[in-house]
């Protein structure tokens, strides 16, 4: 591409050693991934010019996906196989999926995290999630034109720790490597108080489309110091939709439906919560499969009666999270609303009249997390030194032990800055006692059966010894990703049991092994759908780039019959760059390429002589 | 840069080993050696290096958290004379202090069964104030007094308050839901 590589003399296209890293925003609706270029951040696009990648994927019965806006489209043709919204089965058993029957899935019931059944066999959220990271990479990997080196993921803050490791679990069978998961709000703070050189005390208000979180920041001298979060890692923007949807069902007293119905009056539902957000009403119209139509007229008054008690979910968490950082609503300077959910009308109010001020909404709800972990990720690939600010991150939830009786002991409480170590000694309660198990909980209730449990294991080989002689010394390590390790150690003969929690709800490594190995089936495939975009990508930037030349010396190098036949070929590469024909794709990619060769030459000889004026000799022979 | 995990807390931060310290120098001390040794630091570096750093780090955050705290920061001065304040066994008390602990176990129980808000927030306020009294003694018997059998008394004292007060935080938390 001649035309490309005219660049300014004297400035250098090459970078010194740039590592490409990416932040990935991996949402409930949407997700994106941004980087940082020439010291900004920005979100990558796809060759469409999209931002938001919808986190949605259709298994085909051959074994293929379709991912993004393509799956999208056909969720109400094909409910069972295309997957939206799987952020919320992460991590989670089918007993957590709340409102399972109106979700038009096959789930299937089986321990540990829940699994969907499709067309193209039985799915985990991990390897779902893997499809959506995976389009992600090779987004960046396109447009950076070159691998990456890692990616900082995020997370609600609110994830427990099973959430956190199926996250990690996807990002890894996407084949990318995790610089580090961070907290959305926490990313969030980051975009925002670089932008702002904000100072004080900050809460981040972040309702996604499946997640809540509030976390209260300390803003100074460049520390980013997260003082306390809570939240709750099942409301969210959905949840909204799912009020409208029940109504549509009350009021047209419909029941039954089947999972088409079901997707496309929750699609509905989602466009009236969107449309409500400035219009005082909104009309909702569809035709079941029965044949039977629905027309009804939703009012802003009435949307806000149907979610109230939503909205109020989200307030508790803000008073939990001052309560726990020592301060009230008068020490916080400001407010950072982040999520698309945070455009509802209800909830700025009620945010606003919470902290008893006017969020602020400076930075696009949407894209602000992904754009803090990108400048986060440019710190931890090493391409700047970042000693000018640091992070300090929190653990959201309590982990704990489970002791005599059923009952949960704190070992580490709530938000403590992580990295962090606990350790708490134990001993037998019989005599001659030589195993004892250890089962690791999270969450802030008294009886275990009220928290999540994380893992169990066994310490055996303890050396017999009357009852409470032996001491046990249980050490729970959170690391820098908010995950969470807990080893078992004998003191007197330092018998150890060591364990990284995952079992529960995580996968194996021979799982994870198992999977990759699946997914290099479609590799075939994978690496020509990757060929034909990267055919498409080199179409549209050689168009772009045509089309800045004509514009800018057009007229002044060419003759009007000269530009209109390159303006032919262009016009014929357009027509070209959206079919899947990579040959086709190719044939017109060479041919513009050969109409403008002269054309070329003629802006390169204009460019040089532009350059040289101004310049004296001896500048030149340096 | 590396962080030697042998000192005490008050040698790793600069400060004197006393009760009463300057927290704002301790705070701006603490941000100084996060950011020499922080895992984000070490991202891009080999295991050992990040898993170094993990260490380190949490090294440094349980020694700030543990200054950071008036209680524990004069338990571990005590562990520093070689004095252990043995909260789990010795809960020998004076007995108008335990009937003061009684009674506001009764006022919470009580105003927690009658959802009631205001009489949770003045027993909090209360108990925060008898809290500061008895760091006032702390800092006489600590850095002033060096009684350490006193101060340790004094702790175990400071562990009933601040049993209370986290079940005073459960009940907030109880009345939210």
């Amino acid at each position: 591409m001649a035309l490309l590589q005219i660049s300014e003399p004297g400035l250098s296209a090459a970078p010194h050693q740039h590592r490409l890293a990416v932040g990935i925003d991996l949402g409930t609706t949407n997700s994106l991934v941004a980087t940082v270029r020439n010291g900004i951040s920005a979100v990558l696009n796809d060759e469409l010019g999209h931002a938001l990648l919808p986190s949605v994927v259709r298994y085909l019965a051959d074994g293929s996906t379709q991912i993004g806006v393509a799956a999208q489209a056909l969720q109400s043709e094909d409910p069972v196989n295309t997957i939206v919204s799987v952020k919320r089965f992460m991590g989670r058993g089918l007993a957590d999926v709340g409102e399972v029957v109106n979700l038009p899935y096959r789930f299937v019931d089986q321990p540990g995290m829940v699994q969907l059944r499709t067309v193209a066999g039985v799915k985990s959220p991990v390897e779902i999630s893997a499809e959506i990271l995976k389009t992600l990479r090779q987004r960046a990997e396109l447009s950076l034109g070159g691998d990456l080196v890692g990616a900082v993921i995020t997370v609600p803050a609110y994830f427990d720790d099973a959430q956190r490791q199926a996250t990690k679990d996807a990002a890894k069978l996407a084949g990318l490597n995790v610089l580090r998961l961070l907290n959305e709000p926490t990313a969030a703070a980051i975009a925002y108080g670089l932008d702002n050189a904000a100072e004080g005390i900050y809460a981040v208000y972040d309702l996604g489309g499946g997640t809540f979180d509030i976390s209260i920041l300390k803003l100074s001298k460049g520390v980013f110091e997260v003082l306390a979060t809570n939240g709750d890692s099942a409301l969210g923007g959905d949840d909204f939709d799912h009020r409208i949807y029940c109504w549509l069902l009350e009021i047209n007293k419909l029941s039954a439906l089947s999972a088409s119905d079901t997707r496309l009056l929750l699609t509905r539902a989602r466009a009236a919560k969107e449309a409500l957000t400035d219009h005082a009403d909104t009309r909702i119209t569809a035709i079941l499969s029965s044949g039977e139509v629905i027309d009804s007229l939703l009012t802003q008054q009435d949307f806000y009666q149907l979610s109230q008690n939503l909205v109020t979910r989200s307030i508790q968490p803000l008073r939990r999270a001052l309560r726990d950082a020592s301060l009230t609503v008068d020490d916080i300077k400001g407010v950072v609303m982040v999520g698309g959910s945070t455009r509802m009308p209800q909830i700025q109010r009620a945010v606003a009249e919470f902290f008893r001020q006017t969020p602020l909404n400076n930075l696009d709800p949407d894209k602000v997390v992904a754009l803090g972990a990108a400048i986060q990720a440019n710190v931890l690939a090493g391409n700047r030194s970042g000693d000018d600010w640091l992070l300090l991150d929190v653990c959201p939830l309590s982990l704990g032990i489970e002791t005599m009786g059923g009952l949960t002991e704190k070992i580490i409480p709530r938000n403590s800055t992580i990295p962090t170590a606990r350790a708490q000694e134990f001993t037998t309660f019989k005599d001659g006692q030589t195993a004892m198990s250890v089962h690791v909980v999270q969450g802030e209730r008294e009886l275990v059966s009220d928290c999540r449990s994380l893992a169990r294991f066994e310490l055996r080989g303890i050396p017999p010894m009357v009852a409470g002689a032996a001491r046990i010394r249980v050490t729970y390590q959170i690391d820098a990703d908010g995950l969470l390790s807990v080893s078992a150690r004998e003191q007197s003969k330092g018998v150890e049991a060591q364990i990284t929690v995952k079992p529960s709800y995580g996968l194996a490594d021979a799982e994870i092994a198992k999977m990759l190995q699946d997914s290099a089936v479609h590799a075939q495939e994978d690496m020509q759908s990757r060929a034909l975009r990267e055919q498409q990508l080199e179409a549209t930037q050689l168009i772009e780039a045509v089309q800045a030349a004509l514009d800018q010396d057009g007229a002044a190098l060419l003759t009007d019959t000269e530009q209109q036949s390159i303006r032919a070929k262009v016009a014929t590469l357009i027509a070209t760059a959206s079919s899947a024909d990579q040959l086709a794709i190719k044939r017109a990619v060479t041919q513009l390429n050969e109409a403008t060769v002269a054309f070329a030459q003629m802006r390169m000889d204009k460019s040089m002589s532009g350059a040289l004026m101004g310049h004296n000799i001896s500048e030149l022979d340096r | 840069m590396q962080v030697d995990l042998q000192q005490d807390f008050f040698s790793l931060f600069n400060l004197p080993a006393r009760f009463n310290i300057d927290s704002a120098l301790l705070e701006q001390n603490y941000r100084a050696l996060q950011s020499q040794v922080h895992p984000d630091k070490f991202a891009h570096r080999s295991e050992t290096e990040r898993r170094v750093a993990m260490q380190q780090s949490t090294f440094v955050n349980e020694a700030f958290q543990t200054l950071r705290k008036p209680i524990d920061r004069a338990r571990y001065l005590l562990t520093l004379h070689g004095v252990e304040t043995h909260e789990e066994t010795n809960t020998a008390m004076p007995l108008d202090f335990l009937m003061q602990q009684m009674d506001w176990r009764e006022a919470l129980e009580s105003a927690l069964a009658a959802r009631d808000l205001s009489v949770i927030e003045d027993l909090e306020n209360q108990l925060q104030t008898d809290n500061r009294a008895l760091l006032q003694q702390l800092a006489t018997a600590l850095d002033v007094e060096n009684d350490y059998q006193q101060g340790a008394g004094l702790v175990r004292k400071c562990r009933f308050l601040e049993k209370l007060a986290e079940e005073v935080a459960a009940a907030f938390d109880e009345l939210d839901n």
